[in-house]
C-alpha cells in the first residue's frame, strides 16, 4: 500500500509546525489587553481627601506608567467634594472624566439625574476591560448598594464603611469589664466606666447636628423597624422604634459622654478617645488608622474593634456607608477614564488599601489574602470585625434624593433632645417638617 | 471792541457744548470694557439670582416658576427668622466690642512709650491670619476636655465653660475670636485718625483748665468720629458677611444655636441644593444689607456736616 503523504505534504506540514509558536506568541499579543491604548492622553479625577485618596495620590505614577495617560488628580475634602462635583454636573460640563460618589449621600440624586454613565456597558466591553479585571470579585452586597433601582450601575463600588464599636482595652479591662453584646449592656458598662473627676468617661459619639443621625441610625438599626423610610417610601422616623433610637441616643451622648458632646464631630470624638479620655466609641471603621498611629494617639496598640452592640429586636446590622467611582456621561474620554477606575480599584490597590488600613475595599479577595493580612501592623480583631461587619452591614441612611436636609432635619432633634428636650416631640416635630420635602423629591423622582 | 467782546460769549458757549457733546461721543467707546464688566459679574448676577428666587428648583431636579412663593416661604419659615435675629445679635456684638477695644487701644498706642513700635507689631498680628486656620485654632482651644482655655480656667480656680459647645454660650464665644481676630484694625484705623488731628484744639483745652476725661469727651471724640463712623461701616459689613469662621467652629451648631444667615443660605444653596429658596434669601438679604448701608452712609454724612 503506497503512503498518500507526498514529500511536499510532509514539508508544508514540518514548517507549519515549526512556524506555530511564533504564529500563536503573536496571536496572544495581539489578543492581550492593550492598557496602552490611550497613551498620551490626559484625564481629570476628583476623590475625597481621605486614606483612600491619599493612597491614589501617592501612586497615580504607578498609573501614568501602565498607560501612559497623564492623570491630574484632585483631592477635596468630603463636604467640599461633594458639593463641586454636584454644581459641576448640573452645570452640564463638569471639568472631571472620574469622579467619587458618596453612595449614602448622593447616590439617588445622580441616578435620579442620569449624570453617570452606565459601567456595567463599560464592564462587558471586552476591548475596554482588562481580562484580569473580575467583576465577580466585588462583594454583592457593595454591587447592589452602588446599582440603582432600575438596574443602572452609575459607579463602581469603591469601598464600604461600616461603623463598628472601638474600646479602650486598658479602661475596660481596669473595671473587668466584658466587650459589651447589646446597647443595655454598653450603657450600663459605659456608665460604670465614666469616672468624671479623671475627665474620663465611658463614651463618646457624635452629637453635631447632621453628623449624629447616623449614631442614631445605628440604633435604629436593631429594632423591628430598622429602616427610617418604608416600603412605600414614607417617612417613618417618629415611631415607637425611631424614638426607642432617640431615647438610646440621648442616654449615652447625655449620661455617659462628656460635656460639650452636643457639638462633637467624628474629629472631637476621635481625639478624645486617642487621648485616652473616652472608653467606647462607635464610628466609622476609617477611624483605625489614626487610632493606631504611635505619634499621634495615646491608646496606640490599646484599641480593641468589635461589632455594634445588638439592639432589642430580632435584626442585628451595623450602618453601612461606602462610596464608588463614577464617570461623566458628559465626559468625552470615557475610555482613559474606565481604565483609570479599573486601576483604582483592581486587585492590587484594593488590597493595599485594606493591608495599610485605609478603608474596606469593594472586593472579596483582598480579604482571602491571608499573607497580607498577617504582614499587617493592624491587630486580628479589627480584620475579624470587618469580616464580620460586612455580613450584617445595612445602609445607615435612607437612599433619597434630599439626604443632606433630611440629616440636617433629625439631627437638629437629635441635638436637642440631647439638651433635654423630649425625643417623641421632637421626632414628631422633625419628620412633619421632612416630610413634604421627601413628597416632593419622591414625586419629581 | 467792545461790542465784539460782548458778542463772544455766545457762540463760545455753544462751542463748548457741541465740543463736550463730541467728547462724549468720541469717548463713549472707552466705557465700554468697563461697562462689559460691571454687567457681566455685577449685573447679570443679579438679575439671574433674581430671576431663579422666582422658580422652584433643586439641582438635578426640575425646575418649576412659582412667582413670590419663595419669598412668601421664607417669611413664614421660623428658621431664617431666627437666623436673621442670631445675625443681628452677633453683628451689634462683633461690631460694638471692637470699636470700644479698638478705641481704647488706639488711645493707648496713641501715646510715647518704650517699645512702642514692637507693641503695635504684635497687636496686629491677630489680622494677619487667616480667618480658617484661626478658627481651627479656637476650635482646639474651645475643646471642653482637652483645650487650654478650660485648663486655664480650672486652674484658676474658676468652673470651665462649654464655649462653643452649649447653645446658650455659642454666640458669645464666637463674638470672642471676632473681636479678637478684629479689634486691631479698629485700632489701626483710629490710630491714623488720631495721628492726624490738629494739636491747637488740645492747647485751648488746656489753657481752659480742661481736664483729660474732658478733653477726650469735647476735643477727641467729636474730631475722630469720622473715622469712628468708617471703622462702624467695616466693622458693620464684615461681621454681617461673617461665614468662615462661624462655619469652621460650629457649622451653625449646637442645633441651629450659631446658625446666622449666612450659614442659612449656605446649607440652602450647597447643602439641599435648594437654589430658588436660597436666591430668595439672597435677594431679602441683599435688601436688609443697602438699608442699613444707607443709614450708615447718610450718619457718616451728618457726621462730616457737623
Amino acid at each position: 500500500m503506497r503512503s498518500t503523504i507526498t514529500r511536499r505534504t510532509a514539508l508544508r506540514t514540518g514548517s507549519a509546525l515549526l512556524a506555530a509558536p511564533a504564529i500563536v506568541e503573536r496571536a496572544n499579543a495581539q489578543s492581550a489587553f492593550d492598557w496602552r491604548r490611550f497613551r498620551g492622553e490626559r484625564i481629570e479625577a476628583t476623590v475625597q481627601l481621605s486614606p483612600r485618596g491619599q493612597l491614589l495620590q501617592q501612586s497615580s505614577k504607578e498609573f501614568e506608567d501602565l498607560t501612559g495617560i497623564k492623570l491630574g488628580l484632585e483631592v477635596v475634602p468630603e463636604q467640599q467634594h461633594r458639593q463641586k462635583t454636584i454644581v459641576e454636573f448640573a452645570s452640564g460640563r463638569p471639568s472631571f472624566d472620574v469622579t467619587e460618589v458618596s453612595l449614602h449621600v448622593n447616590k439617588r440624586q445622580v441616578g435620579k439625574a442620569r449624570w453617570c454613565a452606565d459601567v456595567k456597558a463599560l464592564i462587558a466591553d471586552p476591548t475596554l476591560t482588562a481580562p484580569d479585571f473580575d467583576f465577580a470579585d466585588f462583594g454583592q452586597g457593595m454591587v447592589n448598594y452602588a446599582t440603582q433601582a432600575d438596574g443602572r450601575m452609575d459607579t463602581l463600588p469603591a469601598f464600604a464603611d461600616y461603623f463598628i464599636l472601638y474600646y479602650n482595652k486598658e479602661l475596660l479591662a481596669a473595671r473587668n469589664i466584658e466587650v459589651p453584646k447589646t446597647w443595655d449592656e454598653m450603657f450600663e458598662a459605659a456608665q460604670r466606666l465614666t469616672d468624671a473627676s479623671k475627665q474620663v468617661h465611658g463614651h463618646v459619639g457624635r452629637g453635631l447636628k447632621n453628623a449624629n443621625v447616623v449614631l442614631w441610625s445605628s440604633y435604629l438599626l436593631g429594632t423591628p423597624q430598622r429602616d427610617m423610610i418604608d416600603a412605600n417610601r414614607q417617612l417613618i422616623t417618629d415611631t415607637p422604634d425611631a424614638v426607642w433610637a432617640g431615647e438610646t441616643y440621648r442616654k449615652f451622648l447625655r449620661d455617659a459622654s462628656p460635656p460639650g458632646s452636643i457639638g462633637f464631630n467624628w474629629n472631637e470624638c476621635q481625639t478624645t478617645f486617642m487621648q485616652g479620655r473616652a472608653a467606647m466609641w462607635l464610628d466609622g471603621i476609617g477611624f483605625a488608622a489614626p487610632l493606631e498611629d504611635r505619634n499621634r494617639s495615646r491608646v496606640a496598640g490599646k484599641v480593641g474593634y468589635a461589632v455594634v452592640p445588638r439592639g432589642p429586636g430580632p435584626n442585628h446590622h451595623c450602618a453601612l456607608f461606602g462610596a464608588g467611582y463614577g464617570i461623566p456621561e458628559a465626559s468625552r474620554k470615557k475610555g482613559p477614564a474606565w481604565l483609570f477606575i479599573q486601576w483604582a480599584l483592581g486587585k492590587p490597590m484594593q488590597l493595599r488599601m485594606l493591608a495599610e488600613g485605609r478603608g474596606v475595599p469593594a472586593r472579596a479577595s483582598p480579604f482571602r489574602n491571608e499573607e497580607a493580612i498577617g504582614r499587617s501592623t493592624f491587630p486580628r480583631d479589627f480584620f475579624q470585625s470587618l469580616e464580620a461587619s460586612s455580613k450584617i452591614a445595612r445602609a445607615g441612611l435612607p437612599e433619597i434624593v434630599p439626604v443632606t436636609q433630611f440629616r440636617d432635619v433629625i439631627g437638629t432633634a437629635l441635638t436637642n433632645t440631647i439638651s433635654g428636650a423630649d425625643v417623641a416631640a421632637e421626632l414628631k416635630r422633625a419628620t412633619s417638617e421632612f416630610r413634604p420635602v421627601l413628597e416632593q423629591s419622591e414625586r419629581e423622582s | 471792541m467792545s461790542g465784539g467782546a460782548a458778542a463772544l460769549p455766545v457762540p463760545a458757549t455753544a462751542a463748548a457744548a457741541r465740543r463736550r457733546r463730541n467728547y462724549a461721543r468720541r469717548y463713549a467707546l472707552f466705557i465700554v470694557p468697563a461697562a462689559a464688566v460691571v454687567v457681566a459679574v455685577i449685573l447679570f448676577p443679579w438679575a439671574f439670582t433674581l430671576y431663579v428666587s422666582a422658580f422652584d428648583w433643586r439641582l438635578g431636579g426640575e425646575r418649576r416658576w412659582v412667582g413670590l412663593a419663595n419669598y412668601a416661604a421664607l417669611f413664614s419659615d421660623a428658621r431664617f427668622g431666627w437666623a436673621m435675629l442670631r445675625t443681628l445679635l452677633y453683628t451689634v456684638l462683633a461690631v460694638v466690642f471692637p470699636l470700644l477695644f479698638g478705641l481704647a487701644a488706639a488711645l493707648a498706642f496713641h501715646r510715647r512709650f518704650p517699645l512702642r513700635g514692637l507693641a503695635r507689631a504684635v497687636f496686629i498680628l491677630p489680622m494677619m491670619a487667616t480667618p480658617v486656620a484661626v478658627a481651627l485654632v479656637w476650635t482646639m482651644m474651645f475643646h471642653p476636655q482637652l483645650g487650654v482655655l478650660n485648663w486655664l480656667l480650672t486652674t484658676a480656680g474658676l468652673p470651665p465653660s462649654m464655649w462653643v459647645y452649649s447653645a446658650s454660650t455659642v454666640i458669645p464665644t464666637l463674638v470672642l475670636v471676632e473681636v479678637w481676630h478684629w479689634t486691631p484694625l479698629v485700632m489701626l484705623l483710629l490710630l491714623g485718625g488720631l495721628a492726624a488731628l490738629p494739636v491747637d484744639p488740645y492747647e485751648a483745652a488746656k489753657i481752659d483748665g480742661a481736664t483729660p476725661w474732658q478733653a477726650f469727651r469735647h476735643v477727641t471724640l467729636p474730631l475722630l468720629m469720622p473715622f469712628i463712623v468708617v471703622a462702624l461701616i467695616i466693622r458693620t459689613i464684615d461681621a454681617l458677611k461673617a461665614f468662615d469662621t462661624i462655619y469652621v467652629i460650629t457649622q451653625g451648631g449646637p442645633g441651629s444655636a450659631s446658625e446666622t444667615i449666612n450659614i442659612f443660605l449656605y446649607l440652602q444653596a450647597f447643602a439641599f441644593y435648594n437654589m430658588g429658596y436660597a436666591s430668595a434669601v439672597v435677594v431679602v438679604f441683599f435688601a436688609i444689607i443697602m438699608a442699613l448701608a444707607a443709614l450708615l452712609l447718610w450718619t457718616r454724612q451728618r457726621v462730616r456736616l457737623t
